[in-house]
């Protein structure tokens, strides 16, 4: 059984713009799938989708079999539980007012029963829990106490992470989270993706507009324009003469910049 | 500068002001029954309407008081007034503003039809024609202001919710099943509290002119009462011939509405990250 099941889901915004036509996919436990388009493709609805942030019009969303959003208050527990998100703009996701360990305590605090596996000894303090997490996503122990304003962009997005990562949820969504830095240090999130993918076997939904990004950490890329599927291949297939139109002129557009 | 800084003597000087010229209020309030020199209410038939002496430093009234011990003993019961009238108008406002903010749809439409049903009146009329329904006392103008000023924290909190709500971090707390109280108490309470309390003593100064005035009118303190509006409104008959009967009282509202603005104004600089940033 796939993990996640997306079954023609079509959402529009008013009358005429329809963000998601007949969206259809598959997706099994484990593994990078990246999901390519420009803005306004309707991939940042489909990551909202996911998560119950926003509802659609037609449709069925399956995750582990149960229908998203789910109904029922456990399973909706559940859910929150599996499937986090890291998010854009780093910024704008930590509260300039916590310190960083209640920023990524968060989502423990309101599971007190999830042990997770990365606690190995039992009593550690809740700061001694967030520096392990810090450690996790490759950031000092120390910055435990500092406040996100005293953190560089690529440090809160690790901190953004680490939050997300906190659960060890089975689907994480990373809505361009490497959009708002500059490519050096993207490249050094992606590359803490790829590791805590492979250490958690978590299934990482990535979207992005940068088909670099994308190609760099994913195994399945789908590209979405004006909400449809144009194309979908595997990675090893980037370059075959039977891509899409559209994707050639994506490939070709990031090899110029 | 680094936040978390910021001691009393880096605060500008305005502020400084405001708040040293606070505390000298407070200390009238609090030790105000030591600095009286005479009792407030005690009448005094032969020594009527004596103007400034050795004994009576602001001289005295149509009753022989002590004008000074009366503008003391006011201190307390205006600006005590003027705080729990703001106090408990922050208690009905800010849920209401939250409520508001938080859920949107059918909920806010209601509160924001109501705002602006009252908003369409101008406060002061608005007090006016409540305290009159509520009879003339201090407990029923204190309700007539907190019915009227409510409005503006319930405003000001929902448009800070609305802004807030943008915030990713807002969304990151529901993913994390946050529930929505601990959202607002984790993410939105710690934004908006030093915004109010700098709204807030603003806000004091122009409630102490409200209750003043309404007491003014005869709406609020009686007349034995030395509420400064209240004095006012007692000197009037002699005022032309003392004119210190009004004089004193008024220069007291005057000077406390003052202080008020100049704390509630550093404050808001203060918690106001714009101007902080531009700020050396």
């Amino acid at each position: 059984m796939k993990t996640l099941t997306i079954e023609k889901l079509t959402k529009s915004y008013a009358k005429e713009t329809v963000a998601l036509d007949e969206f259809s996919l598959g997706i099994d436990q484990g593994g990078c799938i990246g999901i390519v388009g420009e803005s306004g493709s309707g991939k940042s609805t489909l990551a909202r989708i996911l998560l119950g942030l926003e509802s659609f019009d037609q449709g069925q969303i399956l995750f582990k079999g149960l229908q998203i959003p789910p109904k029922k208050k456990k399973d909706y527990r559940d859910y929150r539980r599996d499937v986090q998100m890291v998010f854009q703009d780093a910024t704008s996701a930590l509260n300039p007012k916590l310190p960083i360990w209640k920023i990524i305590l968060e989502p423990l605090d309101n599971f007190k029963e999830v042990k997770p596996s990365f606690i190995k000894e039992d009593g550690l303090s809740r700061k001694a829990v967030a520096s392990h997490l810090l450690e996790m996503v490759g950031l000092e122990r120390e910055f435990v106490d500092r406040y996100p304003y005293q953190l560089s962009g690529g440090q809160k997005q690790r901190v953004s992470i680490a939050r997300a990562i906190s659960l060890e949820p089975s689907l994480l969504i990373c809505d361009e989270p490497t959009a708002s830095l500059d490519v050096t240090v993207q490249f050094q999130i992606l590359e803490l993706l790829k590791k805590l993918q492979e250490e958690t076997n978590m299934t990482i939904l990535f979207i992005s507009h940068d088909i670099r990004a994308v190609t760099f950490l994913c195994e399945k890329i789908v590209v979405l324009k004006q909400g449809i599927i144009v194309d979908h291949f595997h990675m090893k297939d980037l370059y075959k003469k039977n891509r899409h139109l559209y994707t050639k002129q994506l490939i070709k557009v990031a090899s110029l910049s | 500068m680094k936040k978390g800084n910021a001691t009393l003597f880096n605060l500008p000087i305005t502020t400084k002001l405001g708040i040293t010229l606070v505390s000298f209020l407070l200390i009238l309030i609090f030790f105000g029954e030591w600095i009286m020199p005479y009792d407030p209410f005690q009448i005094d038939m032969n020594n009527r309407l004596e103007s400034m002496s050795h004994q009576h430093w602001l001289g005295t009234d149509q009753l022989g008081r002590d004008i000074f011990s009366r503008i003391v003993y006011g201190a307390k019961l205006t600006i005590g007034l003027g705080v729990i009238t703001i106090i408990l108008s922050v208690i009905v406002g800010v849920p209401i503003g939250l409520i508001s903010g938080f859920s949107g749809g059918k909920i806010d439409a209601v509160f924001m039809r109501i705002i602006d049903a009252i908003l369409t009146f101008p406060d002061f009329i608005l007090a006016i024609a409540i305290a009159g329904l509520l009879g003339p006392s201090l407990t029923n103008i204190v309700i007539a202001i907190v019915l009227v000023r409510w409005i503006v924290y319930a405003r000001l909190v929902r448009s800070q919710v609305l802004e807030l709500k943008q915030q990713e971090y807002i969304l990151a707390s529901k993913i994390s099943y946050s529930s929505k109280w601990r959202t607002i108490r984790m993410h939105i309470l710690p934004h908006l509290i030093p915004t109010i309390i700098a709204i807030g003593a603003v806000d004091v100064g122009k409630v102490i002119l409200l209750i003043s005035s309404l007491s003014y009118i005869g709406l609020g303190a009686q007349p034995h009462i030395p509420e400064w509006g209240a004095m006012l409104n007692d000197g009037r008959g002699y005022f032309q011939v003392v004119p210190a009967l009004m004089m004193y009282p008024g220069l007291a509202i005057m000077l406390t509405v003052l202080i008020f603005h100049l704390l509630g104004d550093g404050l808001k600089n203060r918690f106001d990250i714009r101007k902080r940033g531009l700020r050396k």
